[in-house]
């Protein structure tokens, strides 16, 4: 059935479209983050963009926006071949990107925002009566005349500024407005004045492009849903009304690269728990978390970008101070807010953003490694250290083996290995993973997986955080799903499937 | 790989003082080339060499700190009021000494706490402790230049041991104990880390806030020693002390070859830049030109330094990429 609308898209429409996308490739390298990609706008339309993390929609959409130039495919514009060779051409066919991280200026006024790089001016000077009618104009019409044109935009609401940058977006006269999660900033009145905008746009025939995780916003405001995986389409312009949700899931679900997990070979201990999180609470993020770690036991959490995955995880290792809840590790209470306390009690952490969060890029494999063991006052001991390094690294077949070779050289998979390196030499007895194989090759996936089983099976607590479902699943004993800061559901991980999670998250409830 | 391109930085600096001394020599001939001139460079490259390696290290550790000259300042005329004049002589010359160390500390310490716990910017912190302190100064001062009357104090610090300045021995341990904290400690390292990557060192379980703290109180220690230097040699202790020192330490430590962005760090070239600096004075004064020549000159040879040093950077930073 999916395959039949695939073709069906293929053959295309390219006189009623707006903007047609035909075998689009995107290599990066290692990646093919685009593999044949097929997507057609129809003016006026809401189309929805689903797909896991990683499908490849930030990348079709930095495509959209003329960002990523792609390898292969042809891109039609009301019929027309186009070229988008970089992000002006796009502004002015009439493409408009709002990314999730809107790129206002704070310190400017609505009016400056909204016509940064393309002021009304005489001789150089701002004409500022003009800018403001305009300015006016552009709000009234999308329903939002309240917003004044002098007003900071820093000092604006979350829903606010995405007006704004919607109306920087019709001063150019856009015809296509790509919203990238507009919803995940927003409470559920801000969603529905954002759907009441969306509406009189597409009324005026305007075509949205617009992704989200939510299934039951998508119900509401789209027309047709385009389905991405690994990268491919395999759904393209389905009629949103009349395709049931499972359908849609089932088409998200399943990946072309399997990846390889170690079997577990475990018995399940019942030691008692060495990481023991009770009511953590942090305000904004997340809400009466409940987690206990056995050792030689790897906890998963499964759920998408902004569920609190992260903060949860950072908020137990003390890098940010829980509002409400205790961390008990042995029975011991931890001290919150302290990442040296946490470090103490044996946790460690390796954090989702290696390269700003973990590492010390200039310096050398052996100083990452050693970093932190250096708490205690006194000379170093090079060769020692130097010795600990290279042990490491042999141990964990960290390639090239130079200990001395700065770390930025090496590749994801290998800097990965860098930092497990350095909580093995700590003997930390409890893992913070968060993200372990985020930009790793599918090779040294594998060999991370093992990594950690390993670990688990030698006594370490290991708690996983990942948006890769199938990751959690397959290398987890118990998996806890999270949704909007929440634990929606907990069970063992060869009790769920990849469906029932993707299932429970978006459904924001197990069934 | 990274030790070979500093021993490269390092051997620039030197070939850059060797022609120094070479062009001294050859203008200067007999008044440059002597074992007087030597013992007088020295000298002088000793009080702001002393801040320069304190400065070293704040530098590498992510920061920066405008209020040097100020804390010199203020120690100096701190440690020689009538008050603390007359405790030195019902005890010991030591205790100006101390007092100046510890106004020295107690400034960095205010520095260290309000840039680690207050989480205002350096640059922000130590302007408003380089005016304060120096107001401060003016205000205990009066105005005024105060004598150092303890004759013992200025002749044990104005003496030499074996021919060498006491000066210049206080800078070459300073200088040798700063090298053996930056690049034989665990405190080195983690300055290191720290300036390198703060967020990476915070969640390996370094104790950023306490350890930053640490680096502005041993650079207000090292402007305390400075003062005491700097009251032996002019006999006095004035609020105009340490003018513009915050200019030449800093000045000296980047073109020595610390990154200003922190996480490198050398106090051997720290040492070398002040030395190149004062050797320069040296030989703009010996030829009769005047120090608006040798700003100039300042001013150029700090560009062209710091753009010899992007470039080697660059290079060692593509032959690593290949």
């Amino acid at each position: 059935m999916t395959q039949d609308t695939a073709a069906s898209c293929q053959e295309g429409h390219w006189h009623s479209e707006l903007l047609g996308m035909r075998g689009i490739v995107k290599l990066f390298p290692g990646v093919r983050a685009l593999d044949g990609v097929e997507l057609g706008v129809r003016p006026g339309e809401v189309h929805c963009l689903l797909g896991q993390n990683g499908a490849g929609k930030s990348t079709l959409i930095k495509v959209i926006a003329g960002a990523h130039r792609p390898d292969a495919g042809e891109i039609r514009w009301r019929g027309e071949p186009v070229t988008l060779t970089d992000p002006q051409a796009a502004t002015r066919l009439g493409v408009a990107t709002l990314p999730q991280e809107l790129d206002l200026v704070d310190g400017l006024s609505v009016a400056d925002n909204i016509h940064l790089g393309h002021e009304h001016a005489r001789f150089g000077f701002t004409r500022r009566g003009r800018t403001a009618r305009a300015t006016i104009a552009l709000l009234t019409r999308l329903g939002h005349p309240e917003i004044r044109p002098g007003a900071e935009v820093g000092g604006l609401s979350a829903a606010e500024r995405q007006i704004v940058s919607m109306a920087r977006a019709l001063s150019h006269d856009a015809s296509l407005l790509v919203l990238d999660e507009p919803s995940a900033v927003l409470d559920q009145r801000e969603v529905e004045r954002l759907f009441t905008v969306v509406r009189e746009l597409t009324a005026q025939g305007v075509a949205i492009i617009y992704i989200s995780h939510r299934l039951e916003e998508i119900r509401e405001i789209g027309d047709r849903v385009t389905v991405l995986k690994d990268g491919r389409t395999v759904a393209g312009g389905l009629d949103v009304a009349s395709t049931p949700t499972k359908n849609i899931v089932r088409m998200m679900t399943g990946r072309a690269i399997e990846y390889v997990f170690p079997p577990r070979t475990r018995e399940i201990t019942d030691a008692d728990p060495v990481l023991d999180v009770q009511g953590l609470s942090l305000e904004g993020s997340f809400q009466d978390i409940d987690l206990s770690v056995r050792p030689g036991e790897i906890v998963g959490l499964a759920g998408l970008v902004g569920s609190g995955r992260s903060e949860i995880v950072e908020t137990v290792y003390g890098a940010r101070r829980a509002t409400s809840g205790t961390v008990l590790v042995d029975g011991k209470l931890l001290r919150p807010g302290s990442v040296p306390a946490a470090v103490a009690a044996g946790l460690g952490l390796c954090p989702e953003e290696r390269k700003s969060q973990a590492l010390v890029l200039g310096d050398p494999v052996s100083h990452n490694i050693t970093m932190a063991t250096l708490n205690r006052a006194g000379f170093l001991d090079f060769a020692a250290e130097r010795a600990a390094a290279e042990e490491l690294v042999a141990a964990l077949d960290v390639r090239p083996s130079d200990v001395d070779r700065e770390v930025r050289t090496l590749s994801g998979g290998n800097q990965q290995k860098v930092v497990l390196a350095r909580w093995l030499l700590r003997e930390c007895r409890v893992l913070l993973l968060d993200e372990p194989t985020r930009g790793v090759d599918v090779g040294a996936r594998s060999e991370i997986y093992a990594l950690v089983r390993d670990l688990a099976r030698r006594g370490v607590a290991v708690v996983v955080v990942s948006s890769e479902i199938e990751e959690v699943l397959g290398l987890a004993d118990r998996v806890l799903v999270v949704g909007e800061g929440r634990v929606l559901h907990e069970a063992p991980a060869d009790e769920l499937t990849e469906h029932d999670v993707l299932d429970i998250v978006l459904r924001g409830a197990a069934a | 790989m990274t030790s070979g391109s500093k021993a490269n930085r390092t051997l620039g600096l030197v070939i850059a003082l060797g022609l120094l001394c070479v062009v001294g020599a050859a203008t200067a001939g007999e008044r440059f080339a002597s074992v007087d001139n030597l013992l007088t460079v020295l000298r002088l490259a000793s009080v702001i060499g002393v801040v320069s390696v304190g400065m070293t290290f704040v530098i590498t550790g992510g920061g920066i700190d405008l209020s040097v000259g100020a804390i010199v300042a203020l120690s100096s005329v701190w440690a020689t009021t009538l008050a603390t004049q007359s405790m030195a002589e019902d005890f010991h010359w030591i205790v100006m000494v101390g007092c100046a160390l510890l106004v020295g500390a107690g400034c960095g310490l205010v520095n260290g706490l309000l840039v680690a716990y207050g989480k205002i910017a350096p640059f922000i912190v130590t302007l408003a402790m380089l005016a304060g302190a120096r107001g401060l100064a003016e205000i205990i001062a009066n105005r005024r230049t105060q004598i150092v009357r303890d004759q013992g104090f200025v002749e044990f610090f104005g003496g030499s041991v074996l021919g060498v300045p006491v000066l210049v021995l206080v800078f070459a341990l300073v200088a040798a104990g700063g090298w053996v904290l930056l690049n034989r400690t665990t405190f080195g390292r983690r300055t290191l880390a720290i300036g390198g990557n703060p967020e990476a060192a915070r969640l390996a379980g370094l104790k950023v806030a306490r350890h930053t703290t640490l680096l502005y109180v041993l650079l207000g220690l090292a402007c305390g020693i400075a003062a005491v230097m700097l009251m032996a040699r002019t006999t006095t202790g004035t609020s105009t002390h340490g003018g513009l020192y915050e200019l030449d330490a800093i000045a000296a430590v980047v073109i020595g070859g610390t990154l200003l962005s922190g996480g490198r760090g050398t106090v051997v070239g720290t040492v070398l830049g002040v030395l190149i600096f004062t050797t320069l004075t040296n030989v703009f004064t010996l030829n009769n030109l005047d120090t608006s020549t040798q700003a100039v000159a300042k001013g150029v040879i700090i560009v062209v330094a710091v753009l010899l040093q992007q470039r080697l950077a660059n290079r060692a930073g593509e032959s690593h990429a290949r």
